[in-house]
Order: structure tokens, then C-alpha cells, then sequence
């Protein structure tokens, strides 16, 4: 039996109901008296320099309220304190194709798009750069003056020693691996409601509201108070239910400024919401990586060193970058036991949308060439691909070479448990032809040791407040982007405080009201959050047994409180404490006890029953508490410990975490050899989460990522042409519908790791890693083909096997204009649409080779 | 635009409406009556976060004019719960972990209340097949399913329980 009330029970969402009704708020459903629409011009160049900007005949039109430019806000920001690198509008220079040009804000959406189209701006284009490995020679017309090369940055990290590492080797297995570009493509685009009120003492504009679809509400206000040059205290961040976020609302996205400049130029409040094509180019996801890995083992499958260097795509602007190439590196450790690893990582700048964080951030694509290695390497040695990860094994607690410290560590059980449920043994090898099995594993950081922003301030704070009527409220400022975040911070309440879930309300990301909390992102809600929330509620819980312990005249240790009972150890004689509990739960039924006359009748109860008591109510306990101590309020925060937070080097900051979670998975496929077509039949994925709070939402989070892995396996793909996104829709980019996903088993381990919540560690990240390599690994067993580049999409299947079989390859592109579309689904979206395709300068390194003529669209 | 009045009928009520003959349903929707459950995810009905009924079927609000819709019966999410409790798809989609992040839930409410009411024991296939119009970012769809059949089941035995209290 389990020790718990609530904790792993499964539960619906506290807040199920407003989203399956209907009721629930996102930002874009919220409005306000006398409320413009903003609607934002983009940049149909890919590089360019403004020369001039005439807003005039947009302001002339009748129903337009303001014209903001890059003028109005020209302070740079960046959500990394080392990229400040953006303007909320574009300030001299257009740097991708959708860079944020202008807004207007008009009473009616028609005029607002009427009007942007007579804003008239004077370009002049400059060469451009779309691959990462062309503009690293850039000498001239660099993206950003302050980055020579066009590299954002590199760094070069070696632990242990290299040589010996594959001195020692008896097998060196190289080779380059890459990863197409994928973006959020959450369901809710982006949106924000911005309102100044008056200020009753000068008159003039002063406090700042926000509604915003956000991940970080707390690195929203700060970058608000930066351009606005507004202190934080005058701007407050409302997060409302947040329609999926991934990574792409987990840092500042440009309209979300440019709504606050273009309310305070307008002087009235201010929605905009990106179009789905606006969203495809504020982008911020998983960069086109291209990885050169060398991976030394002994004969038994065992590492001896591993030398990875990474090339990212980083798109226009430095975004979580920084962060992002390093996450590449360090995470080479922590998952296997390697004595020596060289990193070099390179963040490169191109004329595209800017990547940033998305779902594994980091370690997906690394992940993907590493595991694929593995299996080739198996191969090679003849090995079973399911050993050679089991000889790898750390051996916790240890500290990886490169510095990360490692407790709880579930990956041995995840590993057996894919083995068995897949049936790995027994029907690998012998499935008809054109099918396979294929294994990977992958983990991730249960939320990163040490902040963007550096300094000693806790990860995450939460207050309590009880109240005569028993209810419980707590206010947190982590933030619910649909991961379960309020639910699972209700439950650990309640567990801690034994009182029923529904006594719980959580008052959540509220900048006015919720004390300071990172945000939703690096899976960092459960592990921090959570344990703020554990910790607030045992400062609370004291005050309340300690009243509890004068009226039952008992010691505070012997006070249990659990399933809304405060009562003392060994009340009910011949039963454990936790099934007293229930017995209780029949005596009080018996006596007539009913919930909610407390406030009424505590003053007479206080005095009729003064003598000592064995048992008492939630309610009851809660207002001895208040009688005796007065206000009954707690508070608990939470900061990883030093010897969580990595080790000195620089960059080290970036990989350590307090907890790890693990996956392994197995991926059963089948491969049309006539139309290379991969179809995936099932996927076990087992993931450590340390321990489920809510099995449930764990399922829903693990599915959930193994689900998005199989969209980039398979499908998922950002199609460039000149800087030019060529399916910039969700039907373009293909994301699986239920007709074309698989069934997706998931086995939950529990790991319980010492440092967590309950022992709860990350779940909504790790797994999504495994997927990739796991669908590649299968059908290599499959056909026999190896792919390196993802999606595996039936041309690159075909083509590979076409190889292999010696023939001559299909070139889909020859003689075709290279700048025109392939398919019929690809387009450039509006721009494209309506002739506006980027114009080229006539240097422009992609137009080499370009026919005369093949350059699309026209001039602005 | 010059503004004309229309008549729409949204989950059983008579709206009188002064709108543009060029205003789309959804944005009449979410503007007009303050309906703002249906979702706008994309643009071009490629997500089915908008999904309404009009007569039953399920359409998409964003790609039609509110004023083609007058004299049709049009019912919206808000339209689904059950004189003011959950419906017994709206419970399940709750306890099962159908709806993550929501945003897209109330246009598959649409479509899975559709499928249940024409189809009333769908197949596994079936149940795919119909909710491939509708996109999620969250789920994987997996725990829908479960949701689905957990509703049909529950609307089964509350059948039973109705015919039990008949008797």
C-alpha cells in the first residue's frame, strides 16, 4: 500500500474543466473596452538595411490610432544577458525574412492590414547567408557587426585525456550525422494583451498590464522594464492558460514588446496575435545541426572516448543559443559512463528566424547521432545494440568527467523493461523482411542548476495562505502551459498538508501576486517548483500541528494529518496511522461533522470543547491554528545545491542539473522498399521520472514527447529556399494526426531520487531523444540502410536504398529553377502569395549558380 | 464593409447580429457573441482547433462567413455540457488526459461528439479516422482514445442506469 493520499493517484487536471468546456482563457480571448488590434510588418528581405521608413500614409488612414517603428523601442534585449542582440522592431538593419518591421494599432483588424501595406520603406539589400558553414567565412556584411565569422560562439571542451581514450580502443566508428530544422508549432499562436493605466498622481501613462501566451512570465517583466525603461514594479504579467508552449514561448517573442511600445504610442489597450505564418517565422526552435562524432570502444561495446564537434544553425539573432550549443555538449554526459570527451560546438549566425529552446533542447539532435553510432558500432562488432548500452551503465552517485553529478539513475530498468516488453530478444532478427526493431535511450535535466540571469535568488518561491474556511491557497509563479504544473503543485500541497485536492486552489504566474519563479522551462516545474511548494507547505504545516498538539494535548510529533484528519499517532488502536485515517472518516459521519461551519460555529467550539480532543477536522485543526498563532501563512523556495551546479570550466554553468531523468526505447518499424515509406507499428518507451506524482499526466507527458520525437523522425521539417520558409502552415509542415501516429506504450520507472519532490524528477523532456535514433536504428534493421540526416522522409529512405543497391540516384532537383517549390504543398506562405518574395542583392552568395531570372518575387 | 443584419442561431438561442457580410463565423464567434471557446490555431482549416457543428456536421468556423450560416443550427463547444454539468466526454477527456495545454480540445469535443452521435460504438480505426481532422500538439493523441472509449462506456451504463430507473 502506498504511503500516500494523493501523490501517485491518477488525477484529472485541476483545471480539465475550463479546457474541455470551453471556459478556460487563453490570452487571445480576452478583451477590453476601447481594446485596438496590432497588426506587424515583416521584412520580405532576408538581409537588408533600412534607409528609410515613411509612416505617413498608414497614419492617414481613418480607424489608425498609432504607427510604431524601431525608433519607439530602440533598447536591445535577448533572453540570454549575453545575447542582447534584438529590437523589438527592427532598429537600421532586417535580418530575416518576417523580421518585425513596423505596427499598427487600429480599431479593426481589416484597417490595421490595410494600413501596414502603405507604410513605405526603402530596403537595401545585403548579401545573405543561409548555411551555417558558408557564413562562418563571412569576412563582410556580417549579420551582427560585434560577431566576426558570423559565429555567435564556439567553445572547445576536452575532459580526460583524448589520445589514450582511442589509443585504448580496439574499434573507432566516424561519421556526420544531421538534423533538419523543427519548430514548436504549438496549437495556440502567440499572443498579448497590453494595457497602461492612468497614473493618478502625474495623470500620464503608468502602471503596465500584460496578458501573454508565456512560459516565463518573470523574464517577460524584466525585458518589458528594459525596453520600456519602466521599473519591474510598474509592470505586471498575467499568464493565462497558455495554449502549448515547447520551448517557443519560453523567452521573449518580439511581438509581445512590441504590443506593450505600440499600447503606450496608442494610449489605449492593445492585442496582437500572430497569424500561424507569423508564428512559423518567430520560429525559436530546434536548429538544423550537423554533427561530426568519432566514438572509440573496446571489443565488448564498451567507450572509450567520444570527440563530437556540432555546427548549429542558429538563424538571425543569438536567442537561448549560447545555451543551446553548450546544452549539445554537456549532455554527451551524464547518460553513459565516457572517461573522455572533446567537444567543439559552433552556434552559427544565418538570415533566418532565430532557433532557440525547443522540447530536449539541445540534446535531441546530439542524441540522435550518438545513438545511431551506437548501433552502428553493435553492428560492426556484432553485438546486441541492447548490451552495449547496459556495459556503458554509470554507476550512481558519481560525478560525470564533464562535471555532472548523477543520483538517482533508472536507466538499467528502463533499458530491461523496453527489452521485455518489446520482445527484443525473441523477434529481433527473425521479422519478415522490410521490418525491424531498433533501441535508443536519451535523458534530460530536471531543470538547470544555475539561473540565465546569475545570482544567488531562489529557482522558485511559493506562498501559502489557510483561512478560516479551510481552504488553502497557493500562489506560485511557475507557469501552467497545459504540463500539469498547477496540478502538481496542488497535489504536493495537499499531500504535505493531508487535506482533500479540492481545498487547494493555486493562484499561479501572476507577477502581481505569485512570488518569483524561472518558468517553465529545462523541466524544471516539478523538481523546483515542486519542492518550493513541499517545503511552503511544511512551514505552514507546523503552525497548524502545533496547535493541533496543545488541543490533543500530545507531543507536535505524534499529530498526523492526512485525508482531511488531524489526529494523534495510534488513535485508532490495532490499525496503522494511515488507514486511521478512513475510520475516522466513518466516526465523523457518524457524528454529523459537516464541512464548512466553521466560521460560524468556532467561537462556540473553542469554548464548549475545551477539553482535550483525539481527533479533530481539517477545518477544526486549521482554526485552533489561526486562534493561536494568528494569520496562518507559509513560504518555502528552492535553489539547487553547489554540488549540483557543475564544475568551473567555462560554459560549465550550462548541463548540471540536480536530477536526470532516463528513457530507453524500442521503435518497431516497417519500410516499403518500393516507395520508402516508413511506417512506425508501436514504441515502448520507459521513462525514470523518480517518482509519478500523477501517473497520468506522466503517460500524457511521455507520449507527448516520444510523440513530437516521431514528428521530426518522421515528417517534421522547416523547408528553406533563399531565406524563404516554404511551408510556413501546419498542413505544410506536416506535424502526425492520429491517422499517422502509432501506438505509444509507456512504462513508468521510479527511481525516487533523493533530491526530489516526493522523489519526483523531470518527465515532460527525456524522451523525446530516444525516438529518433530508435525509429533509424529500426530501420536499419529493417532494410539495412543506415540514414544520417533526419526526417526520414520516403525520398531519403528511397534514395539511401537506392544506394545500396548501386543505382544511379534520383535527383529531384535537376534542371528544376532551385528557388521554385518541390512539391505542391510547399509555398512561401503570404509573401509568396502576394509577390513579395525576397528580392536579391545580386552578390548574394545563394544566387551563385541560381539561372538568371529563377529570383522570386519583387520589390516591396 | 457596409454592416448587415443577420439572424444566427448558436446552441439553441436567436442572436440578432449587425455584421459584415465578409465576417467569418469564427471571428463572429469569439467577437460577436463572446464565444471564445472555439479556437482560432491556424488559418487555412488546417487544425481543427475551430471545429463547430452546422446542423450536426462538423465545420470549420474559420473558413465560413458567419451570414451563410443563418437559418442553421450552429452548436459550439459551450454548447456540449450538459445543463451545466460535463458532459460524459468532457469527464473523460479530463480524467483520462485527453487535454493537455486545451487549446485544442473544444474543436475535438466537436468532432468526438459528431463520431459518437452518428457512430455510436466506433472501431479503433474509426475513432482515428475521425479525429485526423483535428490537430494536437500535446498528446500524441494516445490518452484521447482512452478518453473516447471511457466516454462511450460512460454514456452506455448511464443508458442502462436511465432504462433501470425507467422501469
Amino acid at each position: 500500500m502506498s504511503d500516500f493520499s494523493v501523490i501517485g493517484k491518477p488525477i484529472a487536471m485541476i483545471d480539465a474543466a475550463g479546457k474541455t468546456t470551453g471556459a478556460g482563457k487563453y490570452a487571445d480571448d480576452f478583451s477590453l473596452p476601447g481594446m485596438l488590434v496590432g497588426k506587424i510588418l515583416h521584412s520580405p528581405y532576408p538581409h537588408a538595411r533600412i534607409v528609410s521608413i515613411d509612416t505617413s500614409r498608414a497614419k492617414a488612414v481613418d480607424g489608425v490610432v498609432a504607427v510604431v517603428t524601431g525608433a519607439d523601442a530602440p533598447n536591445p534585449y535577448g533572453i540570454l544577458p549575453v545575447g542582447h542582440d534584438e529590437t523589438a522592431l527592427a532598429v537600421e538593419k532586417v535580418r530575416y525574412v518576417g523580421d518585425h518591421v513596423a505596427c499598427v494599432a487600429a480599431v479593426t483588424e481589416e484597417i490595421a492590414e490595410r494600413a501596414i501595406e502603405l507604410i513605405d520603406i526603402e530596403y537595401e539589400p545585403l548579401p545573405a547567408y543561409f548555411d551555417p558553414v558558408e557564413s562562418m567565412k563571412a569576412e563582410t556584411d556580417l549579420i551582427h557587426e560585434n560577431r566576426p565569422h558570423n559565429v555567435e560562439k564556439d567553445y572547445h571542451h576536452v575532459f580526460g585525456d583524448l589520445d589514450k581514450g582511442f589509443a585504448d580502443a580496439d574499434y573507432v566508428a566516424e561519421g556526420r550525422y544531421i538534423a533538419n530544422e523543427v519548430t514548436h508549432a504549438a496549437m495556440e499562436p502567440h499572443c498579448t494583451l497590453a494595457n497602461f493605466e492612468l497614473d493618478p498622481y502625474t495623470g500620464t501613462l503608468g502602471r503596465l498590464t500584460v496578458w501573454s501566451s508565456t512560459q516565463v512570465p518573470y523574464y517577460l517583466q524584466h525585458k518589458l522594464s528594459l525596453v520600456l525603461e519602466m521599473p519591474m514594479s510598474q509592470i505586471r504579467v498575467i499568464k493565462p492558460l497558455v495554449g502549448g508552449g515547447f520551448g517557443g514561448k519560453s523567452e521573449i517573442i518580439p511581438l509581445e514588446i512590441i504590443a506593450a511600445v505600440t499600447a503606450r504610442a496608442a494610449k489605449a489597450p492593445v492585442k496582437i496575435t500572430y497569424t500561424r505564418e507569423e508564428v512559423f517565422w518567430a520560429h525559436r526552435g530546434r536548429p538544423r545541426t550537423i554533427i561530426d562524432l568519432k566514438t572509440g570502444v573496446k571489443n565488448d561495446g564498451r567507450i572509450t572516448a567520444v570527440a563530437c564537434k556540432v555546427i548549429q544553425d542558429g538563424g538571425a539573432y543569438c536567442s537561448y543559443g549560447v545555451v543551446t550549443i553548450l546544452y549539445s555538449g554537456a549532455l554527451l554526459g551524464a547518460l553513459y559512463d565516457i572517461p573522455h570527451i572533446r567537444y567543439d560546438g559552433y552556434r552559427v549566425l544565418t538570415n533566418k528566424p532565430a532557433c532557440g529552446a525547443m522540447r530536449g533542447h539541445g540534446t535531441v539532435n546530439v542524441r540522435f547521432a550518438f545513438e545511431s553510432q551506437m548501433d552502428e558500432i553493435s553492428a560492426t562488432l556484432k553485438l546486441d545494440p541492447a548490451e552495449v548500452r547496459r556495459v556503458n551503465l554509470l554507476k550512481p552517485p558519481t560525478v560525470t568527467v564533464n562535471g555532472l553529478r548523477v543520483l538517482s539513475y533508472g536507466l538499467p530498468e528502463c533499458i530491461d523493461q523496453v527489452v521485455t516488453r518489446s520482445g527484443w530478444k525473441e523477434r529481433r532478427g527473425k521479422l519478415p523482411k522490410g521490418r525491424g526493431l531498433g533501441i535508443a535511450c536519451s535523458h534530460y535535466v530536471s531543470g538547470a542548476a544555475n539561473s540565465i540571469i546569475r545570482s544567488d535568488m531562489p529557482h522558485s518561491t511559493v506562498n501559502i495562505k489557510i483561512d478560516r474556511d479551510g481552504g488553502v491557497v497557493v500562489y506560485t509563479g511557475a507557469s501552467e502551459i497545459g504540463q500539469g504544473s498547477d496540478t502538481m503543485t496542488a497535489q504536493v500541497v495537499a499531500e504535505v498538508l493531508g487535506c482533500e485536492l479540492a481545498r487547494v486552489r493555486v493562484i499561479a504566474a501572476d507577477t502581481d501576486l505569485t512570488p518569483i519563479d524561472l518558468g517553465s522551462y529545462s523541466s524544471r516545474v516539478t523538481f523546483m517548483a515542486g519542492n518550493a511548494a513541499l517545503r511552503a507547505a511544511e512551514d505552514v504545516k507546523k503552525n497548524i500541528v502545533s496547535a493541533a498538539a496543545k488541543r490533543m494535548n500530545c507531543a507536535p510529533e505524534e499529530v498526523i494529518m492526512r485525508n482531511d484528519h488531524v489526529y494523534k499517532r495510534g488513535v485508532v488502536a490495532g490499525t496503522d496511522d494511515t488507514s486511521a485515517a478512513e475510520i475516522l472518516e466513518e466516526k465523523d459521519a457518524a457524528r454529523g461533522h459537516v464541512d464548512g461551519q466553521i466560521l460560524r460555529g468556532s467561537v462556540l467550539q473553542t469554548r464548549k470543547e475545551e477539553s482535550p480532543k483525539e481527533h479533530m477536522s481539517f477545518e477544526e485543526a486549521v482554526v485552533s491554528a489561526i486562534d493561536f498563532h494568528g494569520a496562518l501563512t507559509g513560504t518555502g523556495s528552492y535553489a539547487p545545491p553547489m554540488a549540483a551546479r557543475g564544475g568551473k570550466h567555462k560554459g560549465g554553468g550550462v548541463g548540471p542539473s540536480p536530477a536526470y531523468s532516463y528513457s530507453a526505447q524500442v521503435a518497431d518499424v516497417s519500410v516499403d522498399e518500393e516507395t520508402g515509406e516508413v511506417t512506425v507499428h508501436k514504441i515502448w518507451a520507459a521513462h525514470d521520472c523518480g517518482r509519478a506524482l500523477n501517473p497520468v499526466a506522466v503517460e500524457g507527458q511521455v507520449i507527448g514527447s516520444v510523440w513530437m520525437g516521431l514528428g521530426q523522425a518522421l515528417e517534421e521539417e522547416m523547408i528553406w529556399k533563399d531565406g524563404l520558409l516554404m511551408n510556413p502552415g501546419l498542413l505544410e509542415y506536416r506535424s502526425p494526426s492520429s491517422a499517422e501516429s502509432p501506438d505509444i506504450e509507456c512504462i513508468i520507472v521510479e527511481s525516487i531520487d533523493p533530491e526530489g519532490p516526493f522523489g519526483a524528477k523531470e518527465a515532460g523532456e527525456g524522451s523525446l531523444a530516444a525516438t529518433i535514433p530508435a525509429i533509424s536504428n529500426a530501420i536499419y534493421d529493417a532494410v539495412g540502410v543506415r540514414l544520417r540526416e533526419s526526417p526520414f522522409t520516403p525520398e531519403r529512405v528511397l534514395s539511401a536504398l537506392r544506394a545500396k543497391q548501386g543505382m544511379k540516384r534520383i535527383e529531384m532537383t535537376e534542371s528544376v529553377d532551385p528557388t521554385a517549390p518541390l512539391t505542391f504543398r510547399e509555398h512561401g506562405g503570404s509573401l509568396w502569395f502576394r509577390g513579395k518574395g525576397p528580392a536579391r542583392h545580386p552578390l548574394d552568395p545563394a544566387r551563385q549558380g541560381a539561372q538568371a531570372g529563377s529570383v522570386v518575387g519583387g520589390k516591396q | 464593409m457596409k454592416k448587415e443584419l443577420i439572424e444566427l442561431r448558436v446552441n439553441g438561442r436567436t442572436h440578432e447580429l449587425a455584421i459584415e457580410p465578409s465576417k467569418l463565423l469564427l471571428d463572429v464567434l469569439r467577437q460577436d457573441l463572446d464565444l471564445t471557446g472555439s479556437k482560432r490555431g491556424c488559418d487555412d482549416s488546417s487544425c481543427g482547433a475551430c471545429t463547430v457543428q452546422v446542423d450536426g456536421i462538423p465545420m470549420l468556423a474559420c473558413t465560413m462567413l458567419a451570414a451563410s450560416c443563418e437559418g442553421q443550427e450552429i452548436t459550439t463547444v459551450e454548447g456540449v455540457a450538459d445543463h451545466g454539468s460535463l458532459a460524459a466526454l468532457q469527464k473523460a477527456y479530463g480524467d483520462f488526459g485527453g487535454a493537455q495545454c486545451g487549446f485544442c480540445t473544444p474543436g475535438f469535443m466537436m468532432t468526438v461528439k459528431w463520431l459518437l452521435a452518428t457512430n455510436p460504438e466506433p472501431s479503433e480505426d474509426e475513432i482515428r479516422e475521425a479525429l485526423s481532422s483535428n490537430l494536437c500538439r500535446c498528446t500524441g493523441y494516445s490518452q484521447m482514445y482512452q478518453a473516447v472509449r471511457a466516454a462511450i462506456d460512460a454514456e452506455q451504463k448511464g443508458m442502462k442506469q436511465e432504462l433501470v430507473g425507467a422501469k
